[in-house]
């Protein structure tokens, strides 16, 4: 049943939902928490930040969406050898890798311009690149599990699975950005 | 269809989204990383940055997403004279779920802060920030979503597939961009103050 348009029944649906998703949230920021000393000390780092949540968030999103659609279509089955299944694996890596050195040398570029290289660009390129293979494979993993766990328990994956992707990948993505810092730098 | 169709299809059509969310989260990071001063001045507003950009795609994807579900159904018109209450309790409803949530984020943050014994800003100061830079970004994402999906749906798109990328790449954008603007109010005020 649709919500009925209304201040009070909208937030009735949404704040809860809200409310939790703020809390996950809460967690990638403490973990930025951990590092904002080496973030505040190099901008490129800083710069990396929203662009990593953001990609690794809709790189989730948007194969959640399609997972959800296969499903819905019924021709999603959780077999190794299922064409959608792998196919889309297979474009989330390849996006991924589109993406990653881009969003390397953006950031490293941008931030040189405005404040200054202080690292150089192969660091950079090399934690946006390492961060984003790593995230990739992460995202797919998540991403099937919640699909996966909807299907078991008969929820249209729209309703559940979106959310809790993006914002799981949210949270994944700063703690990969993490980990990528602290093996690189 | 084969493997390689299906991930042929699905990159091709993911990359320009991507891409364009990818141009908005570079010039936030760029913004973020200009507000270093800031950040040290209020220590505990760098854990609420995800919260709070993460609010902003959540509440007005949403809102974004009943426009569109509600234009295909016929149940609001494109037009943005005229009043409708639908469409007016949809983006109040929008508006003040926006602004209890990073109310609720920046007493969360400074609460946990508090307890893990680091330091962190006075709870009015990341109050003020997050209410101060909900309200401001509210206001310029329901503009940009409103005008949006209105222009694209009288124009034949399906504002279904435009309201995902434009949330995420003018989320951040102005979540980001209205954070510093609201951390340099706050500042100067509580500096006058």
């Amino acid at each position: 049943m649709p919500t009925e348009w209304t201040v009070r029944a909208i937030t009735r649906a949404m704040l809860p939902i809200l409310l939790v998703l703020t809390l996950v949230e809460l967690g990638s920021g403490l973990v930025l928490g951990r590092f904002e000393a080496q973030l505040l000390q190099y901008p490129a780092l800083l710069a990396l930040v929203p662009v990593t949540i953001g990609t690794a968030g809709n790189l989730g999103s948007i194969l959640a969406a399609r997972l959800s659609t296969s499903f819905h279509l019924g021709t999603l089955s959780f077999s190794p050898e299922d064409e959608h299944l792998v196919g889309n694996a297979v474009a989330t890596f390849a996006l991924a890798l589109s993406m990653f050195p881009v969003v390397g040398v953006g950031a490293w570029g941008l931030t040189a311009l405005i404040s200054g290289a202080q690292l150089p660009l192969r660091t950079v390129f090399a934690i946006a690149v390492v961060a984003g293979v790593a995230l990739a494979v992460l995202v797919i993993a998540v991403t099937f599990a919640a699909t996966y766990v909807a299907y078991r328990f008969s929820l249209d994956p729209d309703d559940v699975v979106i959310p809790v992707v993006t914002n799981t990948c949210d949270v994944l993505g700063v703690v990969v950005l993490f980990a990528a810092v602290q093996l690189l730098l | 269809m084969t493997v390689r169709d299906v991930a042929r299809d699905a990159y091709r059509e993911a990359l320009p989204a991507l891409g364009a969310s990818l141009v908005g989260g570079l010039v936030a990071g760029v913004i973020l990383s200009g507000m270093r001063a800031e950040l040290r001045a209020v220590p505990g507003l760098l854990v609420l940055v995800p919260a709070l950009l993460a609010t902003r795609g959540n509440v007005y994807g949403s809102l974004g997403a009943r426009i569109s579900t509600a234009l295909h159904q016929g149940l609001v018109e494109p037009r943005i004279r005229g009043g409708d209450e639908r469409l007016q309790s949809a983006v109040a409803a929008a508006l003040a779920n926006g602004l209890l949530v990073s109310a609720f984020a920046a007493v969360a943050a400074f609460s946990i802060l508090t307890v893990l014994g680091d330091t962190v800003a006075p709870l009015s100061v990341l109050i003020a920030t997050a209410l101060v830079s909900g309200l401001l970004s509210g206001i310029a994402l329901v503009g940009v979503v409103v005008t949006v999906v209105f222009a694209g749906y009288r124009r034949g798109r399906d504002p279904d597939t435009l309201v995902g990328p434009l949330v995420t790449t003018t989320g951040d954008l102005f979540g980001m961009l209205f954070l510093l603007v609201a951390v340099r109010l706050v500042l100067f005020a509580s500096g006058v103050i």
